[in-house]
């Protein structure tokens, strides 16, 4: 099936985080996408310069035509400043997708899952974990999800209200820079005992997504494979430098 | 995935880990590209690594795309050079792909 470009009109806009904000793009005749995939936005100014950058899905399949791209603000950046602070409602450029095939979970297995976000690496995870709160799946799943401080938190209420509904979702923060007082969770980078841990409570038949800042990635995924898990059940997306 | 090619303030964070290249990426940044290319997805397609054999899915090859006009794929498990792509000023593509022993899809 050729991947065509389609014109994507803003319908919403949404602050998740001071540097994090939600787009919501209406996409007719939009193709149902995977959870875990994303789509490339192509912008093209008046004297014909283009920009292409892909962007995670964030909502779950059953949106659509609605699609939901959550957008980390980086600055010096050709594309996310432009989403960030130009972009308004009924805005259209242009988008093609849904893109991949290979980090998507589609909800049909049973199997436990461990999910591993670093910053807005949890975007495609969020469409994961929405997915299986809509579909009802009785997979158990384990967020571990890394940001600096309590503001950067992403789709926080959201998660905290899906953990709460007892249906089998776990979420575990931990906050590197400057934690809330009080605050009893984990105050460092995800590393291998802290996956150990986890892992300690999951049981090591668990499917793992990796998703953030390469270093991060690179950290969680070979610390999975050293606790145990095959280099099959831990499915990876570095996104480059940028921090959590 | 994210704003890939934008990059912030991450000294401190990159240099916790020196011997990760942080502008490593999954061949999921590359996969509308790899559509393009293909004319099919291909980051689930399977492959197997000329050099070391890892039979695998495209999508765990790690992708390195810089400045210049090529992507470079590697495999993830003896990290030689997979597939090479390049994109030309015409728009079209030039295929390198001498480091798979096969490509299912």
């Amino acid at each position: 099936m050729a991947l065509n470009w389609q014109v994507a009109t803003v319908t919403a806009l949404r602050d998740e985080t001071p540097r994090v904000k939600t787009l919501t793009m209406f996409v007719p005749g939009w193709n149902a996408h995977r959870p875990g995939q994303h789509v490339d936005i192509r912008l093209t100014a008046e004297d014909g310069y283009q920009a292409q950058r892909s962007y995670s899905i964030a909502s779950a399949p059953t949106d659509q035509p609605l699609v939901d791209l959550t957008v980390e603000r980086v600055e010096g950046g050709e594309v996310s400043p432009f989403l960030h602070d130009e972009v308004i409602v009924g805005d259209r450029f242009e988008v093609r997708g849904p893109i991949g095939g290979y980090f998507v979970w589609d909800g049909a297995a049973a199997d436990p899952l461990l999910l591993v976000a670093g910053g807005s690496g949890v975007v495609p995870l969020m469409a994961i974990v929405r997915h299986r709160a809509q579909v009802g799946s009785g997979a158990p799943c384990t967020l571990l999800y890394s940001s600096r401080t309590p503001v950067d938190i992403i789709y926080a209420e959201e998660l905290d209200r899906l953990a709460a509904r007892g249906g089998g979702l776990r979420v575990i923060h931990t906050l590197t820079r400057e934690q809330p007082l009080g605050w009893t969770g984990y105050r460092r980078r995800i590393d291998m005992s802290m996956l150990g841990e986890v892992l300690a409570q999951t049981g090591t038949m668990a499917m793992a997504f990796v998703c953030g800042p390469t270093p991060l990635v690179e950290v969680a995924a070979t610390s999975l494979v050293g606790l145990g898990l095959a280099p099959s059940q831990v499915r990876t997306e570095r996104f480059g430098p940028t921090g959590a | 995935m994210t704003d890939q090619t934008d990059q912030v303030d991450q000294t401190a964070d990159t240099a916790d880990y020196p011997d990760v290249d942080p502008l490593t990426l999954d061949a999921n940044a590359v996969a509308g590209i790899l559509h393009e290319v293909f004319g099919s997805e291909m980051t689930g397609a399977s492959s197997r690594c000329g050099h070391c054999g890892n039979r695998a899915a495209l999508g765990t090859l790690r992708v390195y795309d810089r400045d210049g006009p090529g992507i470079v794929m590697r495999c993830s498990t003896c990290t030689e050079i997979v597939i090479r792509l390049m994109r030309r000023p015409d728009g079209s593509y030039l295929v390198d792909a001498r480091g798979a022993a096969y490509i299912r899809f």
